[in-house]
This record gives structure tokens, sequence and C-alpha cells, in this order.
């Protein structure tokens, strides 16, 4: 079993999104610590690809600000070992999928458990698609993170039947980022997925405010925020730390009961 | 696996936001491929309108001055909008219209899919929005003015590297937007099921009516077929039906910008390897841990890192041949063929004719090959001139 399950154990998650090397790996490693120590239960760390169709242009431009600074994957793996003697959170990537499929699915997965890494959350690796990694995926005790839209209605349920870890219910249309306002019947959607499967869920996709974060960890189990860490990350670069902190122990004031 | 496969490449690599839009695409293009209606209307609009059966046109010149093969081009370039690319749009919007679709997005590199899109909107009353590279708005810019005319919206894309790849990213993350009233009209064969096979089929008529010309002028079929390939449409377009016909051969011509041993190329095939990205299994420019590489060639129609499934299956199973042609070779071939044969032919076409011009001599007079000219090269006179040194702007 995965770490992953942890994260929802008794209580309501908070899933801090950044992506990894911004600004650099040894930040990464800090930040995660940090987060960690405001209340996050679960961290996503992403790898960055040049071409991240899934997101809006906060994280689009946190994976350039990263490659060009020389990040890759072999060095993404050296920072999790590191990280894994300090930390035993649960940890799961979020990348694309010819990051994974180029490095080769069995050494990418084998690297996985090596490091200690708990699942794998990839936008463009739809339900359909998943077959040519899962049984590698479970080989290596990873769990593969499916992701429910507001489009997926008839798909929810088969969808939700095979999934491993969490579910990633996007909240929303579009690409990553803040939104003032999300308007899909989420509740609904999680209700659907629990007359099949008690795999935990987590909304994401535009949530920035306490108030967010009370509304839908109230609907689900749990709730992700990435492109507002990452903004953060990017305004403060190296010294974004204690902000990195003060901002999710205030999100995580917000979990509902 | 799943559907739409050719051997290992093509799939569905998309976000579960547009898995249910693509299914009923896939579902409603089988069901109006087959509807007597539909296909009568393409038909209408594909000779009333875009000016089919293009011209097998014989270059007795050309043929008398390389001394080789008897060369015949297949003229795109005379279609409406100047460019293979209105087989494909007519096709797919009208298809965006019987699905009660209101709204067309597309991406465009030199313009020409862009100004088709643009066009098919016009005439079918479809708002339409086309994505740009930044830096394709600035090497076409005549094109970008011609779509607006035609009354699309055009968005410049500065992210990544400001060109095709990042219209298509661009696309792809509108699309996920806005599904329900919007069909994202993919220019090439490429991205996820159905778009490959769908984009081919309706380019497949280049050679539907190429080979019952060629039976008809010569009695017999060509010994080589050749097509540019960028994504791959006109290329995919001109093979299909001579697919069957093993004693053709097939070429497709990529773009290797300043040479396929330095990093300024654009020629998939040469220098790529398998991987996944929008949406389809394929061949892509890329580096190591899969990061896409920044692509070049003069010509923005084939500056992408990748190459449509089905190219890469024929490639995989040794059916198609393809072969990288530089910058320099494709302007010579621009050059040549305006003064040989009085067509000004696109960049990207000139690719195709630069390989041409290599092989020709070597083949026998009674060889026949068929030669594709995408599209017409009046948006490239200012480029080439400037490639020529002669300060000139549009």
């Amino acid at each position: 079993m995965s770490k992953i399950k942890n994260a929802f154990d008794g209580k309501k998650a908070f899933i801090a999104f950044l992506t990894a090397g911004d600004p650099t790996l040894e930040k990464t490693e800090e930040f995660v610590l940090e987060m960690e120590r405001a209340g996050a239960a679960l961290i996503e760390l992403g790898i960055p690809f040049t071409d991240p169709i899934a997101d809006g242009p906060v994280i689009q431009e946190a994976n350039l600000r990263s490659l060009s600074a020389g990040c890759t994957t072999d060095k993404i793996f050296e920072m999790v070992e590191r990280l894994r003697k300090k930390t035993q959170i649960p940890l799961v990537f979020l990348t694309y999928l010819n990051t994974v499929y180029k490095y080769g699915y069995e050494r990418f997965l084998n690297r996985c458990r090596e490091t200690g890494m708990d699942g794998l959350i990839i936008p463009d690796l739809p339900y359909e698609e998943q077959e040519e990694l899962k049984p590698i995926a479970a080989k290596y005790d990873v769990d593969v993170i499916t992701m429910i839209a507001p489009t997926s209605h008839e798909r929810i349920k088969s969808v939700a039947r095979d999934a491993g870890g969490f579910i990633y219910v996007v909240s929303s249309m579009g690409v990553t980022g803040e939104r003032a306002e999300i308007t899909t019947d989420v509740g609904e959607i999680v209700e659907t997925i629990r007359t099949v499967t008690d795999v935990p869920t987590a909304i994401g996709f535009g949530i920035n405010t306490k108030e967010q974060v009370h509304k839908y960890s109230g609907l689900s189990d749990g709730v992700i925020v990435g492109s507002a860490i990452v903004k953060i990350i990017g305004k403060y670069g190296a010294d974004a730390g204690e902000k990195l902190y003060e901002y999710v122990h205030e999100m995580v004031s917000g979990l509902a009961e | 696996m799943s559907k739409g496969r050719f051997g290992e490449h093509g799939g569905q690599y998309i976000p579960e936001t547009l898995m249910n839009e693509i299914h009923r695409l896939e579902e409603a293009y089988e069901h109006y491929k087959n509807d007597p209606e539909f296909v009568k209307e393409l038909d209408t609009l594909n000779r009333e309108y875009a000016g089919r059966p293009s011209l097998l046109y014989y270059a007795e010149k050309m043929t008398r001055d390389l001394g080789g093969a008897k060369i015949y081009f297949k003229r795109e370039d005379l279609n409406h909008t100047g460019s293979h690319k209105i087989n494909n749009v007519l096709g797919q919007v009208l298809l965006a219209k019987k699905m009660g679709k209101t709204r067309v997005i597309a991406e465009t590199g030199a313009g020409q899919h862009g100004v088709a899109t643009a066009t098919a909107a016009a005439l079918l009353d479809m708002e339409c929005e086309v994505y740009m590279g930044k830096e394709d708005t600035i090497r076409q810019a005549l094109n970008v003015y011609r779509m607006e005319l035609l009354g699309t919206k055009v968005h410049p894309v500065e992210s990544g590297t400001a060109t095709l790849k990042d219209a298509v990213n661009a696309c792809m993350r509108e699309w996920t937007a806005r599904v329900d009233d919007t069909l994202y009209v993919l220019g090439s064969v490429m991205g996820p099921h159905p778009f490959p096979t769908m984009v081919g089929d309706f380019q497949s008529i280049i050679s539907k009516e190429a080979r019952a010309q060629i039976l008809e002028k010569e009695g017999r079929l060509p010994d080589v077929v050749m097509a540019c390939v960028g994504g791959g449409s006109n290329a995919i377009g001109s093979f299909r039906e001579f697919i069957p016909d093993k004693e053709v051969k097939l070429i497709g011509c990529e773009a290797a910008g300043e040479g396929v041993d330095t990093d300024r190329t654009a020629a998939t095939m040469a220098v790529g390897t398998k991987g996944i990205f929008h949406g389809m299994k394929s061949y892509f420019c890329q580096n190591e841990y899969g990061q896409i590489a920044p692509v070049y060639s003069i010509s923005a129609g084939l500056d992408y890192p990748g190459v449509g499934p089905e190219h890469a299956y024929l490639r995989d199973i040794g059916r198609a041949e393809y072969v990288p042609v530089t910058d320099e070779e494709a302007v010579q071939a621009f050059e040549y063929i305006a003064k040989t044969e009085g067509i000004i032919a696109a960049i990207e076409s000139s690719h195709a004719v630069a390989h041409l011009m290599k092989i020709a001599p070597e083949m026998g007079k009674d060889q026949i090959i068929i030669c594709t000219l995408s599209g017409r090269g009046d948006k490239d006179v200012a480029a080439i001139a400037r490639y020529r040194g002669i300060d000139l702007h549009e």
C-alpha cells in the first residue's frame, strides 16, 4: 500500500502542488518541508514539461523557469531521495506522459519506488490509455491517479471504479489557474464517485481562497491548490519559503471538519 | 490499446475533460461519412466552391530540363484559398455544423490552414477564432489580415517558442475551456483519434483524383508519388489511394532547416524518436527527457516537432520513405520551378520539388513521378526575397 491513504486518514487533506526545480531543486526541497510544517497532507511535485497543455499561464511559466534552470527528471529523482531522508509525507508526481514514456515506463516507475514516490498524476493519460502504464505502476507499488472532469458524466462510474490512491476531481473546464468562482456541481460528481468506490476524492483547479478550501473540502475528502502556490514562488523566488508557510497555514485552517 | 491506431502509433492521449467530446466527434464522423446527404453536400462544395478536381499537370519543360522521369504536378495550389487545406476544412466545418456547433477554432503555422478555416467558417456561418504563433504572425502578416477580412479573430500565441506547436497547445487549452459549442478544426493528420483518420480521409481526395487522372493520361500508375511533410496532411492525401499499389514508391519530404546535423532543423523522421504528444503516439523532435525540442525551418508550415501517426506507421513498415530537404535546397527549388514552369509554389511544396530535382534525373524516361504542389507561394515571396538578401517587406 502506498502512503497516499495516510493523507486522508481521519481528516480532510490539503494537497499542495509545486513545480520541481522552480527556482532550484534545493529550494523545492525546502518548500516541500515548509508546506508540510504548515499542514499540507500530500505534495504534488510537478516534473516540468515544455508543453503543459492542461496548465494555465502561471504553471506554464514555472515549467519554463525550471527547465531553463537546468532541471531534469534524473535530478528530480535525486532530490526526492534527499527529501525522503527528512520526511515521510505522501508524494506524487504530476507530469505529462511524454516525460514518463521517454524515460521508459519500467525505468521511471522503478526509480519512483527506489526514491519513495507514491503516485503519478498524468493529465494527458485518460482512462482508455492507462492500460499501457497501470500494470507496470502496480508492479512498483505506485498509484496512477485518475482525473474526473465536469464533462465526464456517464464516464464517472467506470473511471472511478478502477481508481487508485485518490481521485482528482477537476472542478472547472479549461486549464489550471485561480478562479474567482467555480460553477460546476462538483458535489454531485463526488456523490456519483462515492456510489462505486471508497477511494478518497480531492477537488482541484481554481481553488485559491480559504473560503473555497472550506467549501470544497466539505464536499469531498480534500482540496488541491497549485497555481496560487506557484504564483507565490514566481513572485518571491528563493525567498518564498516563509510566504508559502503562511499561505498554506492559512488555507489549512479553512479545511472542513 | 485504444482506438485510432496505426501500428503502435496514434491513440487518444488527451485530458479527461475532452474525452466525451472526442467520442462524440468520432461517432458523428462515423455517421456522416456514410450519410449520402453529407457526402453530396461536401462533393458540391469541393467542386463548386473549392474548384476541384485539381489539375494533374504534365511539367514538360522540367521533364526535359532534368532529363529523366516524366514529371506531373498535382496542383493543389490552384484550389480556392491556395492550398490543399481547403479539402479538410470544408469537411470538418460542415461536420461541425451537422453536430450543431456554432464556433470553430484552429491552429495555423504558415496561415494556410487558418485562412482556409476562416473561409469555410465565413461560407458556412460559423464563428471562427484562429491561434497562430507570434513568430508566425510576423512571418506571415498578410495571412493574418486575410483571416481578419474573412471575419475571424486571430490570437497571436506568445507562449513557448511562439510557433505552430504552441498554437496547437493554445487550441487544445481553449477547447478544454469551451467544448459545448466549439469544434477544434485540426489542420493536419495529427492529434488524437479521430483527427488523423478523418483529416486523412478528407485529404485523400488528392490521390483519388490523381490516381484516376494518371491512369487516364498515361494508362498506368506512377513510379513515385511525393509530397512535403510537416504534420503530413497533403502527403497522406497524396499517398492514401496508392498505398495498396506496392509498385508505387511513396516519398515524404521534410524540412531539414539548416541541416539534420544542426539543431536548426524540423526533420522529425530524420532526428526524432518515439514519443507521446499532442494527443498521439508518433515520432517527435525531443531530448532524452522527452522535452519537446525547438524546431526550425524557413517554412512556417513545416516548422513542427512531430509528424502524423499514419506517417510514423508507413515509415515503420517501410511502405513510405522520408527524406530531409534543407532551406537552401527548398529556396533553389522555389526559384527553379518559377523560372522553368512559371509556377510560384509554396515554400512547403518547394521542399518536395527540391527532392524531385534530385531523383528525376536518376530515373528512366519511361518512368513517372507525381509530385503534389500543396500550395501556392505568393505568401512566401517577401520571405524568399529577404533570404536572398533583398530588403523587401510586405
